[in-house]
Order: C-alpha cells, then structure tokens, then sequence
C-alpha cells in the first residue's frame, strides 16, 4: 500500500517537473551577460558582485522570471585584465548573443569594452567607479557606482559645512587614486577649496610617514583627504595617528568597507568619509527613501552570501534590477527600447541612491546618494 | 624644520631595519652558496604571515613566531636540499632563476594557505607613539630596530666566534680546501638557507605591526634588501647593516625633501649606481681575481 502510494507520488512529481520544464522552455530567456574581476587584484570586487548576480537572478528565476519569461545569466572571469574583459565582452555579444551586459568590474575593464558595446549596441551597465565612463555620455553605456567626482564634492561640502577651506590632498598612485587626485583638484576651484598640499603614496608602501610629515608642518592646511583603495589608507591612517595630526581627516569612499576599520584598528577612530547608505543601513532614518532597500539587501546577503555586504555587491544588485525594470517596462528584449527604457529610469530606489537617468546622465546619482559617515568605536556613524 | 628631519630620519632607520635584515639574509646565502637567493623576502612573508595569522587564531604571540621560524627554516632548507642541491652543477645563474622560481611557488602556496586578505598583527606594545624632540616614534619601531641589533650582533657571533659559523666563512673563501680540511660543504649550504630563512621570519614578524601582512610583503622588502646588500658588498654582513640603513633613510629623506612619487625609485637609482661606479658595494673585497 505505502508502496503504491509512494508510486504514485514519483509518477505526479515527475509529471508536475515536466509541466514546469515545459513551460520554461517554452518562453524564451533573457540572456544577460557579465564579465567580472572575480579573480585577480580586483577580486575583493569582483567576487561580491558575482554571488549577488547569481543570488539574485535564482530568486528572479524561482519567483517566475520577468514577464513569464526565465533569465539566463552568463558570467566571465576577467582576472582583473583589461585586454581579457574586451575579448570576454565580444563573446558575449557575437556567440552569448546576451540582450544586456551587467559587468566591468574596474574602469579599465568598463573602458576596454565600451568600444564593442558600442559597435554592436548592446545596452551596457558598468559596475566600475570613475567619471569617464558616463562623460561624454556613450549612447548605449551607464553605470551604477558614485564617482569619484561626487565623493571629492561631498568632502568639500562637509568642509565648508565645518567652515574648512584649505586641504591637504594625499593620494595613491593607483587608476582609483590618480583619478580621484585629478577630480579633486578640479573640484575644489568650483568649491572654494584651496589645496595647499599635493602629496602622492604607492599603494604598497609600508611607511607614508615622510609624506604626511610635509603636511604636518605645512601650516595652512585645515583638513586631511586621503585618495585610496584597499590597505594603502589604512596604512596612511596608521601614520597619521602615530604623528599626532591634529586636522580632521577624510578618505574617499574607496575604504567604505569593514576591512578598512579591521586594518586600521583604532586609527580609524574619527575618519570621515562618504559612503553609499548600505554601509549605515540600520541608521538611516524611517523616512529614508533607501531604507527598506538597504536593509532587505543586506538581510538577503548576509542570509544567503555570508559576510558584510558590500557597496560593491550592492552596485551588482542595482545594475541588474536596472536592466530587469528595463526589460520589463519595455515589454521585451528589443536591444534599442531597452537602452531606452534605461535611459529613462526615474525615482529608482537602488542601494547606491536614488537614479533618475537623463539622455545627459548615464549615471543618474545625485550627491544625495552619498551620506557622509565618521567612524565612531570601530563603527560607522551617519553624520549626514 | 629639524623636528621635520628627524622625523624623516627615524622613518628611514626604522624602514632601514628591516631591509638590513633581509640584506643580511642574501649576504649568508651567498656567502655560502654564491647564490643570491631571491626567495628571502618569502621567508619575510612566512614569518610575518605566521604570526598574523596564528595569533588572530589565539596562539600567544612568541609561540606563533617560533612557529613562523620553524615553517620558514623548514622552507629555506627544502629549497635548499631540492633545487640548489639538486642542480648544484648548473651554473650560478641558473641557481639565482631556480630561487625566483622557488619565491613564486612559496607566494602561491601562501595564497592558498592563508588566502590574498590583508592581515594585521597588534603592536607588541601598544600604538601611542614616544614624542623624541618633536618627532613621533612608535613602540614596534624600537621593536624592529632592538630586535634588528640582536639579530645582527648574533649572526656576528655565530660567524666569528664558533666552529659551524667559522667554517661556514671557510666555505665562502675556498670551497675546495674547506672541503679538504674536513667541512661538510653541502651542509654548510643547507644550514645558511636555514639561517637566513630564520632571520627573515623574525623580521616578518617584528615588522607585520607596522607593514601589514600578505602574501607579496616579501616581494619588495625582498628587492630592497638585495639592495642593501649589495650597496653594502655582496657577501659582507655588517655591509648589508649600513647598505639597509642607507637605503632606507635615503628613501625618507627622497619621499620627504624631493618627492614622494619616486620614493621606490631611490632605490633602484642607488643600486644602478652603485653596479656601475662601485661593483663591489661600499666593504666589498675588491675584485683582483688571480687566474
């Protein structure tokens, strides 16, 4: 009798697997595809942005795709090299034959691909931070990350809040940091920031003292902004405690992450820095239009990815919803009404901010995107 | 203004410090061997690495350094028995090619073992820097230097003062008569890649408080202490001392007088003049080879 029963149970399981398989098959996917830095110097990147494409297209899939139909997604490694993200994004676009690329971990490897995207015009949302991937606006690229631009803004504009006017700027020699260095400088002539101090530091350097030793003894410089990625300004902040600086400092949003604080143990005590709201999800008022969007991103990840969820990943999550609502609203796959219906985007509530794309903006993020955090006993602290 | 030089100043002997004990390290091993053993940083790196991570695990901190002392020891000599030995008729240059290669296959298992995170080890005691005439001084610095002197004035001893080490410097002179007159000469290699692997773990981590460590801290201290040593004469240890020392302080005062951005350049910029006015280093023996 159990026997039978359990027969008959195999048989209606397999039967209702069919059905659903059939019915997957039948609508046609959406192919998206992705090359990453999973690998490579750029892997603390690149890695996060992949398990959340993944977790997230699986839920899309489960809760029955977009419009009936199922994502299929595609994802190369680019092991941070540039020359690799073009041949993978080629590939992509000539044999994947993807509707849209979410990917471009680093701005080289964003940069390296625009050129095809372009030529075949495929709707492209990068993942990588600097300005010149939006500027000039490329009809068929947009990204989701904050610029650097934004971050030297918003420094400066807690400068002037603090009534600071002359800045010391200490950057990396690295693509993040150069870049940052030259926004910076062209900023601060529209903010009324001087910058009395120009330093630069290898990103490997294992001593920055001499360099922040210039800058204690210049006596016009009223605050500290550090341009960097990964350990280097930990190392910078190290230092700067052991000399006993006095000024405020800043660092860029490129430390916006827990490791930064684990390095720099106590150091990192009273450095203020502009940050995506992931990172203060828990402060953010009630009344914080990203609110519910943080939290329910971070509960998801820290349930199903493991670890602190980072901005980084929270960029993967909002590129692809980016190109989903897109899809969806442009009822199809069609290349062009897609790239349109990204370009039209308004009043998406993302993890980065709040996007409303123009046919002028690519990006879509205003300096309200960025919330400016101090770390308060080994924490962040919202302060705006 | 001089609060400012002497900051540079105590910054260049600090960083000097380290790049002396990794310059030492080549000095043994080629001293011994002829080799100029490009793994040393990775022993740097070992040392350092173990330590870092040993102790986050709750292992007290002399314990995770021995430990670190022995997996480098243990590596120096593994190098030694199963690439220098093996291929001891090869010639130098081809033994200098093996230790890259031995120094990528030690970063590589590092990444694996201890994965490409950065790593950071408490100060041994306490982050709230000495104030010397307006110049600021952190604790593990004197660490670095205190221990760099300990393990120098050892190295002296152990070369001067007893039969291994004396036999190690007969070795380095002639290793035909050295082998005639009784000395285990494929030992004496084998002992000086322990030797230095031993200095480079405790310099890794004396130095991780203040350097961080990961799996390449080892590629650059490694290049400037082969700096050092060769400033100060290949093969000379109190050469290595003054060549680490030098080259670290001329790095402060570049990074701080001239520029930052070519602070790493200083560097390279010595040893390409000192390989072209001054082959021999600053106490090197001078070359009046009789044929």
């Amino acid at each position: 009798m159990a026997n039978r029963l359990f027969t008959s149970l195999m048989a209606a399981g397999a039967l209702a697997l069919g059905l659903a398989a059939g019915a997957a098959q039948a609508a046609d996917p959406i192919r998206i595809g992705s090359f990453l830095s999973v690998t490579g110097p750029a892997s603390f990147l690149g890695e996060p942005e992949k398990k959340v494409l993944e977790l997230y297209v699986d839920r899309i899939n489960k809760a029955g795709g977009v419009d009936g139909r199922p994502i299929r997604l595609t994802v190369y490694d680019d092991g941070g090299d540039a020359a690799k993200a073009a041949g993978f994004a080629k590939r992509l676009i000539d044999s994947d034959k993807v509707d849209v690329i979410v990917g471009g971990t680093t701005t080289a490897a964003t940069m390296a691909a625009v050129p095809l995207v372009e030529r075949a015009e495929v709707p492209f949302i990068s993942l990588a931070g600097a300005v010149v991937i939006v500027e000039p606006v490329k009809p068929w690229v947009f990204k989701t990350p904050h610029t650097d631009r934004m971050a030297a803004e918003k420094v400066m504009a807690d400068m002037t809040k603090r009534g600071l006017s002359r800045l010391a700027l200490l950057s990396e020699d690295s693509g993040f940091g150069k870049s940052g260095r030259a926004e910076t400088l062209k900023v601060a002539k529209d903010m009324g920031i001087t910058v009395v101090a120009d330093e630069t530091y290898g990103a490997k350097d294992t001593d920055v003292t001499p360099q922040l030793t210039k800058i204690r003894s210049n006596k016009e410089a009223q605050a500290v902004l550090v341009f960097g990625l990964g350990q280097g300004p930990a190392m910078v902040t190290k230092n700067y405690r052991q000399l006993a600086i006095e000024l405020p400092i800043y660092q860029s949003h490129g430390v916006a992450s827990m490791e930064f604080i684990r390095l720099a143990g106590g150091a990192a005590e009273n450095v203020r820095l502009p940050a995506a709201g992931l990172v203060v999800a828990d402060q953010l008022p009630d009344s914080d239009p990203q609110k519910r969007v943080v939290a329910e991103f971070s509960k998801l990840y820290i349930d199903h990815i493991g670890g602190e969820p980072s901005t980084f990943a929270g960029h993967a999550y909002d590129g692809l919803m980016l190109a989903v609502e897109a899809i969806r609203r442009a009822g199809g796959t069609d290349r062009a009404r897609v790239r349109d219906e990204i370009e039209k985007t308004k009043g998406y509530i993302g993890t980065g901010g709040v996007v409303n794309m123009s046919p002028t903006d690519h990006m879509g993020l205003g300096l309200d995107a960025f919330h400016m955090v101090e770390i308060k006993q080994g924490t962040w602290k919202l302060v705006d | 203004m001089f609060a400012e030089f002497l900051q540079y100043l105590l910054s260049g002997i600090t960083i000097g410090a380290i790049y002396a004990l990794a310059g030492l390290g080549f000095s043994i091993i080629y001293n011994a061997s002829h080799v100029i053993n490009f793994a040393q940083g990775e022993f740097i790196m070992i040392g350092g690495m173990s330590a870092a991570t040993l102790t986050a695990a709750g292992v007290p901190l002399p314990l995770a350094m021995l430990f670190g002392l022995a997996a480098a020891m243990l590596g120096g000599v593994l190098i030694a028995k199963f690439t220098i030995e093996r291929a001891r008729n090869a010639s130098v240059v081809t033994l200098i090619i093996i230790t890259i290669g031995a120094s990528i296959f030690l970063r590589g298992l590092a990444e694996v073992v201890w994965g490409k995170e950065f790593h950071r080890l408490a100060a041994f005691s306490g982050d709230d820097p000495i104030a010397v005439m307006g110049a600021a001084v952190l604790p593990q610095s004197l660490w670095v230097l205190g221990v760099a002197l300990v393990l120098i004035a050892a190295t002296g001893f152990f070369f001067n003062r007893t039969l291994a080490g004396k036999a190690m410097l007969a070795t380095s002179h002639n290793r035909l008569a050295a082998q005639l007159v009784g000395i285990n000469v494929r030992g004496v290699v084998l002992v000086a890649f322990a030797l230095s692997a031993a200095l480079g773990a405790v310099g890794g981590a004396v130095v991780a408080p203040i350097t961080f460590s990961y799996t390449e801290m080892g590629i650059m201290l490694g290049l400037k202490g082969f700096t050092a040593a060769v400033l100060g004469g290949l093969g000379n240890g109190a050469g290595a001392v003054v060549g680490g020392l030098l080259v670290g302080i001329a790095e402060a005062l570049g990074a701080g007088y001239i520029s930052s951005a070519y602070k790493d350049a200083i560097a390279f910029v010595i040893i390409l003049l000192v390989l072209m006015f001054l082959p021999n280093g600053l106490f090197g023996k001078r070359g009046t080879e009789r044929v």
